[in-house]
């Protein structure tokens, strides 16, 4: 960890774990689709001629097939559906000093990330949160709770927004648009396959009468046909948790994006620390969002939860570890900021100050 | 055999080399849209200050020369922010940094006058004036903050060992940074209007 305190280094880093990860995610879902077929082509390659051959890689095309509708499915509806579903109301006109400054601290951070200003929504909920949704950087939509605007100033509303602004950056939203999709279309086969199985007749029938008397003289491909199954009744759990190892990931990621934006890492730590202290669930977030928002909407309860476990299902990383990082971040800069020290130069815009260009 | 490698080896070379020079390309516009940035943030701030300046004028018509301080500065301040075609050379830089520097310092101090007079400050319009300020002097910031780290890693690509063979033939140069020169630039000053709106 004391080797990547800086926050371009702990951004390379996130990156890197979060490629692992995804690759992971992928080579599973291959296997569960494309393994079975290249078992399935092992048992009948010995097979007598006229028996059946599997040679069409059927099992992965279908799976795949699959996954890529759900996936396209969801990320045409998800963004409309997930404002819908908050009941956030744009702001077009701001109207009162607090969206004025809102309004303001989104364009400020669209500067600061070089992408198109976003639409802005406000929920009306008293618990302190925020989300981003959209498709790409010149159609995004970041929404934040009145609860948040009441308790954040105007640098911690700053640091939340840039966050937000870093996962619209880093195409977060299509990410996990896509891994959760994956996720979906496996527990769907894998229930709808579970229950064929259960009610006997289909999968035991047509296995015994073409190839299991064939493959029964080679143990490989046996035990690989074992293993392919042990991985299918696991799919549903382990398809998750490489979901929310990348969710996590980018967390942190999102994280040191804000940084880089606002060169102000000590804003969001206190922004996260005020959030997390307002222990109530947010109620007009739905658990679809979760790993978009700043914090997990469902509390405290699962925000500071720092338990082995808790933390495997988690959309979001423990606060207290997110809050060490960023305070980490802060302080390198700090040793930075002496003259002359760093190739850019660090600034630090407030409210209260003018920093002199 | 040789002769296929050896094809082979060409045109591996050839698609790195096209490879390498369009994101030297790409890199150079995206540090030249970000200067462009900075202008367009410049000029929303040299467009605020007439407003500023007819909402306090009343109120302190005694303060002239801070006014007129001011005045002077943004009009500098316009005319070394000349439309650029290209990246901007050395001298460029230094001149609008040194004249958006001028106009930074004599706002502050028309806000420290400002201070003086607890009426004028209590005013809806001062408030929103102050905030739509700050949050100009934030883009402002922010969108040199984005060129320099844009020109970081474009000056970065070229100098780095296999692209800088291709950086002669992209005619890359090292962009120019945006950085605080002068001593007296460096110290961020204190406004505080204390509006209603922040906490």
């Amino acid at each position: 960890m004391s080797d990547e305190v800086n926050l371009f280094a702990q951004q390379e880093a996130n990156r890197r774990r979060s490629r692992w990860l995804v690759i992971g995610f992928i080579l599973f879902f291959a296997w569960l689709g494309f393994g079975g077929d290249y078992i399935a082509y092992l048992a009948t390659a010995h097979a007598p001629p006229e028996s059946y051959h599997h040679v069409f890689p059927w099992i992965g095309l279908v799976l795949t097939t699959l996954g890529a509708l759900m996936a396209k499915y969801s990320y045409s509806t998800g963004p409309t559906n997930i404002l819908k579903s908050t009941g956030a109301r744009e702001i077009i006109d701001a109207q009162t000093p607090q969206e004025t400054q809102l309004v303001n601290v989104v364009e400020e951070m669209s500067v600061a990330s070089g992408i198109t200003k976003p639409h802005i929504w406000i929920v009306d909920d008293p618990d302190p949160n925020a989300f981003a949704t959209g498709h790409d950087e010149s159609d995004s939509n970041i929404a934040v709770t009145q609860g948040l605007l009441a308790i954040c100033s105007r640098d911690e509303l700053q640091a939340v927004v840039a966050h937000e602004m870093g996962h619209i950056k880093n195409l977060d939203v299509r990410l996990m648009t896509l891994l959760a999709a994956l996720v979906g279309a496996v527990a769907l086969i894998a229930d709808g396959a579970g229950r064929v199985m259960f009610s006997g007749g289909f999968g035991r029938g047509r296995s015994r009468s073409s190839s299991d008397r064939e493959s029964g003289s080679n143990p490989l491909v046996i035990l690989l046909f074992v293993v392919w199954i042990v991985s299918w009744i696991l799919a549903p759990l382990i398809t998750r948790l490489l979901a929310m190892g990348v969710s996590r990931k980018r967390e942190y990621l999102a994280d040191a994006m804000s940084a880089q934006f606002t060169r102000n890492p000590l804003a969001l730590a206190s922004a996260l620390t005020k959030i997390e202290s307002a222990s109530e669930p947010t109620r007009s977030i739905k658990g679809g969002a979760a790993h978009l928002c700043i914090a997990d909407p469902m509390g405290r309860a699962v925000n500071g939860a720092e338990g082995k476990v808790a933390e495997l299902f988690g959309t979001h990383p423990p606060m207290p570890t997110r809050i060490a990082r960023l305070k980490l971040m802060g302080y390198e800069q700090s040793e930075q900021a002496i003259p002359g020290g760093s190739a850019a130069p660090i600034a630090t815009p407030t409210t209260a100050s003018i920093p002199a260009i | 055999m040789i002769g296929i490698v050896l094809l082979v080896v060409i045109v591996a070379a050839g698609f790195w080399f096209v490879g390498a020079y369009n994101s030297l390309i790409g890199l150079r516009n995206q540090v030249f849209n970000a200067w462009k940035q900075i202008d367009v943030q410049l000029k929303r701030r040299h467009d605020l200050i007439p407003n500023l300046i007819e909402t306090v004028k009343g109120a302190m018509n005694f303060e002239k020369e801070t006014l007129e301080s001011v005045i002077a500065a943004r009009n500098q301040a316009i005319a070394a922010t000349r439309g650029t075609t290209d990246l901007p050379s050395a001298q460029q830089v230094q001149a609008t940094a040194a004249a958006e520097g001028q106009l930074s310092s004599s706002l502050s101090r028309l806000f420290a006058v400002v201070e003086a007079y607890p009426n004028l400050k209590a005013t809806a319009n001062v408030a929103q004036l102050q905030e739509e300020l700050t949050s100009t002097e934030n883009k402002i910031a922010f969108a040199r903050q984005l060129y320099n780290d844009q020109a970081t890693v474009y000056n970065t690509r070229q100098q780095q060992f296999p692209a800088s063979l291709v950086a002669g033939f992209a005619r890359a140069t090292p962009a120019e940074l945006w950085e605080i020169t002068d001593a007296s630039e460096r110290e961020v000053v204190k406004v505080d209007l204390s509006m209603n709106a922040k906490k």
